[in-house]
């Protein structure tokens, strides 16, 4: 069972949170808890509400667009040292794809509701966290690109 | 080098075995007809394939440097020249003129990491760096292959990946553009293995080969992980005809493509290769 001091240090280990302070780091720890996912299991259902993002601490998790009467497309993996999830950021804070987890998959969930208390109360957290989605999403696009154009092709 | 006395004079080489690689890609196995003509070459070199009455294409050769027979190339038909080359069977013959061009610098990168990226087909004209490279494995530090395919199914050299992958020294990472629920490996770009890879940029040799839009975003980002320009060797494609720099059809700015290359030392070509036209 990890405690928060132990969630703390978890998040302070993770590359997402490289550099972020150790009081905004506890802070985060109180929205934190541990999950785990075996393979196959999904940790997020397209079209469900957005209510939590995710540090992958071991394993590995494929996102699919799911398609009526097919079989869904992988379009990205992620993996340890990664995040999954920035619907959380964005109105409707729906979930835009499924997320499976391809293996046995430990993650560091961090509640939505409970971050934007936290922000409410300290801007400086909320750009912190911002400051780390934003080269997230940036590359995201980018990886969204190149696979648009075909870059083998 | 080549071997043969007039380098415009194709040498009748049989077909010994046709492999099919991919739906579009497939492999010849060369032998010379006269059983005697040797053709050495190093890893990056390219031969002119001629289909006797078809035309005659820029190849490179993705066999065994140490191994002078067969002669190995992998052609993805996607002309009217290599998709009849396509057609061809044992015992079929095509000329050769070669090998031409620059190689890989696998004797300068002794004594550094290697980091190999490949992308789509690009990973045969490396595939003779990465046997030279394993035969010779003491004399270089970490070796990385990094390849990315549009889907698993475009994998090519599958069966060779998996078991370079099986060595204890030497790191394979494979990523597809997209995949269906079976696949259990990497989704994504290639440039997202070279982000996250655990090499070290100032002991770092690159060899990048694949579509051109591909080397532009493996070397930005080899260059965002400080990998210098002067690290990274990246070969091209022209539209190579008499591949001895006569004939222009490859001109590359300053360079022909088919003498001066087509392995280049990137900072030698930086400034061309963003060029809207060139």
């Amino acid at each position: 069972m990890s405690t928060k001091i132990g969630l703390d240090r978890l998040i302070r280990e993770h590359p997402f949170f490289q550099g972020m302070d150790a009081e905004a780091c506890e802070t985060l720890a109180g929205c934190a808890a541990n999950e785990r996912f075996n393979g196959g299991e999904y940790l997020i259902r397209q079209g469900e509400a957005a209510n939590k993002f995710y540090l992958i601490r071991h394993g590995s998790v494929a996102q699919e667009l799911r398609v009526p009467d097919r079989e869904s497309i992988i379009v990205q993996t992620l993996h340890e040292g990664e995040i999954l999830g920035w619907s959380w950021l964005v109105s409707p804070y729906r979930w835009t794809m499924d997320a499976r987890a391809m293996q046995l998959t430990r993650v560091l969930s961090l509640d939505a509701e409970c971050l934007r208390g936290k922000f409410a109360n300290d801007p400086t957290l909320a750009y912190e966290l911002f400051k780390r989605f934003i080269p997230v999403m940036a590359s995201r696009l980018q990886t969204s690109r190149l696979q648009l154009i075909d870059i083998y092709g | 080098m080549t071997h043969n006395a007039d380098p415009m004079r194709p040498i009748p080489y049989r077909i010994h075995r046709v492999r099919s690689e991919l739906a579009d890609t497939f492999t010849l196995d060369l032998v010379p007809e006269d059983g005697v003509h040797s053709l050495n070459f190093a890893p990056g070199q390219f031969n002119m394939v001629y289909l006797f009455g078809g035309g005659e294409v820029p190849i490179s050769i993705s066999g065994d440097p140490a191994r002078t027979a067969p002669l190995v190339h992998t052609i993805r038909a996607v002309g009217p020249v290599t998709r009849a080359m396509k057609a061809l069977g044992r015992g079929d013959t095509v000329g050769i003129r070669g090998p031409f061009g620059t190689t890989w610098p696998v004797i300068e990168a002794e004594g550094s990491d290697v980091v190999i990226v490949a992308g789509g087909v690009g990973l045969a004209p490396l595939r003779p760096a990465i046997y030279h490279i394993l035969a010779n494995r003491e004399k270089y530090g970490d070796v990385r292959l990094y390849y990315g395919a549009r889907t698993p199914d475009d994998i090519l050299f599958l069966s060779e990946l998996r078991e370079w992958r099986g060595r204890f020294d030497m790191i394979v990472e494979v990523t597809v553009d997209s995949a269906r629920g079976y696949w259990a490996g990497r989704v994504g770009v290639v440039t997202h293995l070279l982000e996250r890879g655990r090499y070290d940029p100032e002991e770092t040799v690159a060899l990048v080969c694949g579509p051109e839009i591909m080397m532009r975003f493996a070397i930005k980002t080899l260059n965002q992980r400080g990998v210098d320009n002067d690290q990274i060797y990246v070969s091209m494609e022209r539209n190579m005809k008499c591949a001895i720099g006569f004939c222009g059809h490859c001109q590359f700015g300053p360079y022909f493509v088919c003498k001066d290359g087509p392995v280049f030392r990137f900072d030698q070509i930086a400034s061309l290769f963003s060029l809207r036209e060139l």
